[in-house]
């Protein structure tokens, strides 16, 4: 058996390698990483350090998988010296390996520009499993960090950075970001975007150096700006690893130098991925680099054959909503450009044309288009048919791509490199009929996501027993998931249930979609809506709880639990008036007056003269207290006044279902706020803000949100996740449903821990719609419409 | 053929579009609802629990009952939720003159004195 010898255990190594082993079985095989890590995908690091992937999912071959291919496995060894006449490799242990066939796969290492100080503690690169778990220790709330480079690298690392509640700032040379993949005015668009998410942008600026006294504290730009910074992350740009290239005489340029069989100036050293230049380009995205390990591993296991022809780079940049995709070439010159731009929206969409052929794509802020024109890039297809509509959706009939059209070998998946031949023989052989088993199967669509829609339509066309999984659509009336929905009445500018009937659904609509849609567009417009009584509950046109005689329940707000005297009469005297047939204290520290007719409601409302108590509806209920620091001998904080102040700032608002709430002055939770939709627990020098609790169907104890030290700041933890509790949730979902399919982690990395701007968002929707809210039972005054309490009474009298 | 005594009985704005109002006609309480184009017009119990059905949400020419949501065809009077089981409530023809609805009642069946006092419409 012939030894081959792998020298880097990357993507493009283990891919190629991948496909050597399904030609033949022939080599006896060595593989050494310099990393201490399996073959792990590193395109999703930033998903990592983003908190949305572990390092455990982003592996591509777990040990097992060198195990059964007898591959000889050397983690942690670099190899520093190629003998290419003796055959040999050297690693830096000093242990000499022979080889018949090497494979040099060494990757590209991030450049270091001529910046003084990187040598400080502190100072990061953004290029492996490692440094991403030192930036993941080092982040946290609060901490500076400027990211150096502002392509799609640093971008990623400075959006991750700051979910992890950094505060950061990316410092780029050039005039706009990512100006490699996108021209001036795309670029504008993602600064523009990047500066929503709470990213300091600084362009056209040098850094100087890099200060500190071993370790960082701060950043110094040519211009005198100075930045403080906890840590600094170095993206400016990646260099292949070409030196045991050069060291064994092969022909290097600015990287190992391959024809189209990938074969080197040496008959027995091939190389493959960042480390290679093919045609005079070197290549840094993933697509590429697989396609190439496919033409080697023909080359090398003797069925030279296939050939490398190079690759339309295609770049998506993986940061959750800020959509940015580029491909081809999109210089205008020579070529004509075709754009559309919507400011509003964000939305930039650029593509450039050579003879009738679309030669480059530019999206920012919708790239749902991306793979129709990656196939328009890769086919050579002319799009003279088509030249007035390239840039709208296609009619109906045709809608997306025509999944039947696409070639075996293109590529659907590119964070993982999956492409349709692949997915099609999943679906065939290994009996794949739904999305998550093309995922288990392939890891197709487990990258950025962007290629999902592409899956389902390559399994709704071949699978045999497809099973849409679909999430779980409002009803047959509006066939939508909830969070579509919102995004289509908000992006529609939509205002009124019947015109999203109309427009999106039967036109008809029900009693289970059409409060749904009433809940929506109260909360989207922050109550500057069209309100359609007609489309509520008979609690929300009356403003009362129906019981099961058709009388109503009356439950004034009493904040907090705290009444007077007085208050307390005339609830009295209004029972005795209105024949109340029972007046109860509820769980909820408030009085129920039950069996009271539609039509008395206004007078009763009028002789309580108390606020609603929002009983009857989805909607704020109440805040449970306990006595607290008043009076309680035990209590650390003032629960009555956190309390009521909590119940003022929510009260008279519309939720996805009840919200009910307590705060306690002490952990012994006299007023039970671990099992509340939002607790304010009480402790010394300070409150926990607990959410998702339940003690009714189920019983589920509250999750942490925060600790904080004072009032304002517990009000703050709750506003922030109500406002996203009634902006995320599906209607009818508690929060504890909701806090448990979305996990605390999420939950709290989108409120507490979100960058200020999204806090702020969050919190001024909140407001607006609070301004907007009144007490519903002012309609007993003036009623919203004059039969709204009474019945018909005939004009003529019946005998 | 039955025979009808017409009885005109509120403005047609006292009955918002795709809502019902309850309306007492001698001893029948009925339910009466604004379809936009046609306003039709069944008994006001559902054949459940007697459940309120000018309280419900109306769905095309249906009504659900607020207390269950049993489903009433409010052309035919039946009950289409849970299940097509037989159970109807009566239903009422409906005119519109001189934009006043007008419920034609049975002749066949007793009326009585109004009952209520309060509350006229409109």
């Amino acid at each position: 058996m012939k030894r081959l010898v792998v020298v880097g255990n990357g993507m493009a190594g283990m891919a190629c390698l991948e496909q050597i082993l399904a030609h033949a079985p022939r080599f006896e095989v060595t593989v050494f990483g310099d990393e201490t890590h399996v073959n792990y995908n590193r395109v999703l690091l930033s998903s990592v350090l983003a908190g949305e992937k572990t390092a455990d999912d982003i592996v591509l071959h777990p040990i097992e998988w060198y195990q059964r291919h007898d591959i000889d496995l050397r983690l942690g060894v670099r190899i520093v010296d190629v003998d290419a006449e003796a055959k040999t490799v050297t690693g830096d242990d000093g242990r000499i390996t022979p080889y018949d066939t090497l494979l040099l796969a060494t990757g590209s290492r991030a450049w270091l520009p001529p910046i003084a100080g990187l040598d400080q503690d502190g100072v990061f690169a953004f290029r492996t499993l490692d440094d991403t778990r030192a930036l993941l220790d080092r982040s946290g709330p609060g901490v500076k960090a400027v990211v150096i480079g502002g392509g799609l690298l640093g971008l990623e690392a400075a959006r991750g950075l700051q979910v992890q509640g950094c505060d950061v700032t990316v410092v780029h040379l050039m005039a706009t970001l990512m100006e490699r993949q996108l021209d001036p005015d795309a670029g504008h668009y993602l600064a523009g975007k990047m500066e929503d998410l709470g990213v300091r942008v600084l362009l056209g600026r040098s850094t100087a150096a890099v200060l500190g006294n071993g370790r960082v504290e701060g950043v110094a730009l040519e211009d005198g700006t100075l930045l403080e910074a906890d840590l600094v992350v170095v993206a400016a740009g990646i260099r292949p690893n070409v030196e045991l290239a050069s060291k064994a005489g092969l022909h290097v340029n600015r990287g190992i130098v391959v024809n189209d069989s990938m074969e080197t100036s040496d008959p027995d050293i091939f190389a493959v991925g960042e480390c290679v230049e093919h045609n005079g380009v070197c290549y840094g995205l993933i697509a590429p680099l697989l396609e190439q390990g496919k033409v080697l591993a023909a080359t090398i296991t003797g069925n030279r054959g296939p050939v490398y022809v190079g690759t339309v780079q295609a770049a998506t940049l993986k940061i959750m909503g800020v959509d940015v995709f580029s491909a081809g070439d999109w210089s205008e010159q020579h070529a004509e450009p075709v754009r559309y731009e919507d400011r509003a929206l964000g939305v930039y969409k650029k593509l450039t044309l050579r003879e009738g052929k679309l030669v480059g794509a530019i999206l920012v802020g919708d790239t749902s288009d991306s793979h129709r024109y990656m196939e328009w890039l890769r086919s050579g297809a002319d799009l003279t048919p088509q030249r007035r509509h390239l840039l709208f959706p296609p009619p109906a009939a045709d809608a997306g791509l025509d999944v039947a059209a696409m070639p075996e070998s293109a590529t659907v998946c590119g964070c993982v490199g999956v492409t349709k031949g692949a997915i099609v023989r999943a679906i065939h052989d290994r009996g794949v009929n739904t999305l998550s088993q093309l995922k288990e199967c392939t890891r197709a669509s487990t990258g950025c996501g962007s290629c999902t829609p592409l899956c389902h339509e390559l399994l709704r066309a071949v699978a045999p027993e497809f099973e849409e999984e679909q999430k779980k659509v409002i009803c047959g009336c509006v066939p939508f998931a909830e969070d579509r929905l919102r995004d289509i009445l908000r992006s529609q500018k939509l205002r009124s249930v019947q015109e999203v009937l109309e427009i999106y659904g039967n036109g008809i609509g029900c009693e289970v979609c059409k409060p749904a849609l009433s809940y929506m567009l109260d909360m989207l417009w922050c109550g500057e809506h069209d309100e359609d009584r007609s489309a509520r509950f008979i609690n929300d046109r009356v403003h009362a709880n129906i019981q099961n005689d058709g009388t109503f329940s009356v439950v004034p707000r009493i904040r907090g639990g705290v009444t007077s005297p007085a208050e307390l009469r005339r609830i009295a005297d209004v029972a005795e008036k209105y024949d109340v047939r029972m007046v109860k204290i509820t769980g909820s520290q408030r009085i129920d007056l039950l069996g009271i007719r539609k039509e008395d409601l206004p007078a009763v409302w009028a002789d309580l003269g108390m606020p609603s108590g929002q009983a009857y509806t989805k909607g704020v209920r109440m805040v449970k207290t306990c006595v607290g620091t008043d009076f309680c001998r035990f209590g650390t904080q003032d629960s009555i006044a956190a309390g009521i102040e909590l119940e003022r700032r929510f009260e008279q608002l519309y939720t996805p279902h009840k919200v009910k709430m307590a705060a306690v002055g002490c952990p012994r939770n006299c007023a039970e706020a671990t099992v509340k939709d939002i607790g304010l627990v009480g402790v010394e020098g300070g409150w926990q803000v607990v959410v998702g609790g339940a003690a009714g169907k189920g019983v589920r104890k509250a999750d942490l949100l925060a600790t904080v030290e004072t009032t304002q700041q517990a009000l703050e933890a709750a506003e922030l996740f109500f406002q996203y509790y009634r902006e995320n949730a599906n209607y009818l979902e508690r929060t504890y449903d909701f806090v448990e399919r979305l996990g605390i982690e999420k939950v709290r990395k989108e409120t507490v821990y979100a960058p200020t701007a999204v806090r702020h968002a969050l919190l001024d929707r909140l407001r607006k719609s609070k301004a907007r809210a009144r007490d519903a039972w002012h309609e007993g005054r003036q009623p919203r419409h004059p039969t709204q309490f009474i019945p018909l009474t005939p004009m003529e009298t019946l005998t | 053929m039955t025979e009808y005594r017409w009885v005109r009985v509120a403005s047609c704005e006292s009955v918002p579009v795709r809502e019902g109002r309850a309306a007492q006609l001698g001893d029948r309480e009925i339910a009466i609802f604004n379809l936009g184009d046609q306003f039709l017009a069944v008994d006001g119990q559902c054949p459940h629990r007697g459940g309120p059905l000018a309280d419900g949400i109306v769905s095309g020419t249906s009504v659900v009952c607020p207390l269950h949501a049993w489903k009433i065809d409010l052309g035919t009077g039946c009950v289409q939720r849970p299940a097509v089981n037989g159970s109807c409530v009566a239903t009422y023809p409906v005119r519109v003159e001189d934009g006043t609805i007008v419920v034609g009642l049975p002749l066949d069946t007793p009326v009585v004195a109004v009952r209520r006092s309060n509350g006229a419409a409109a």
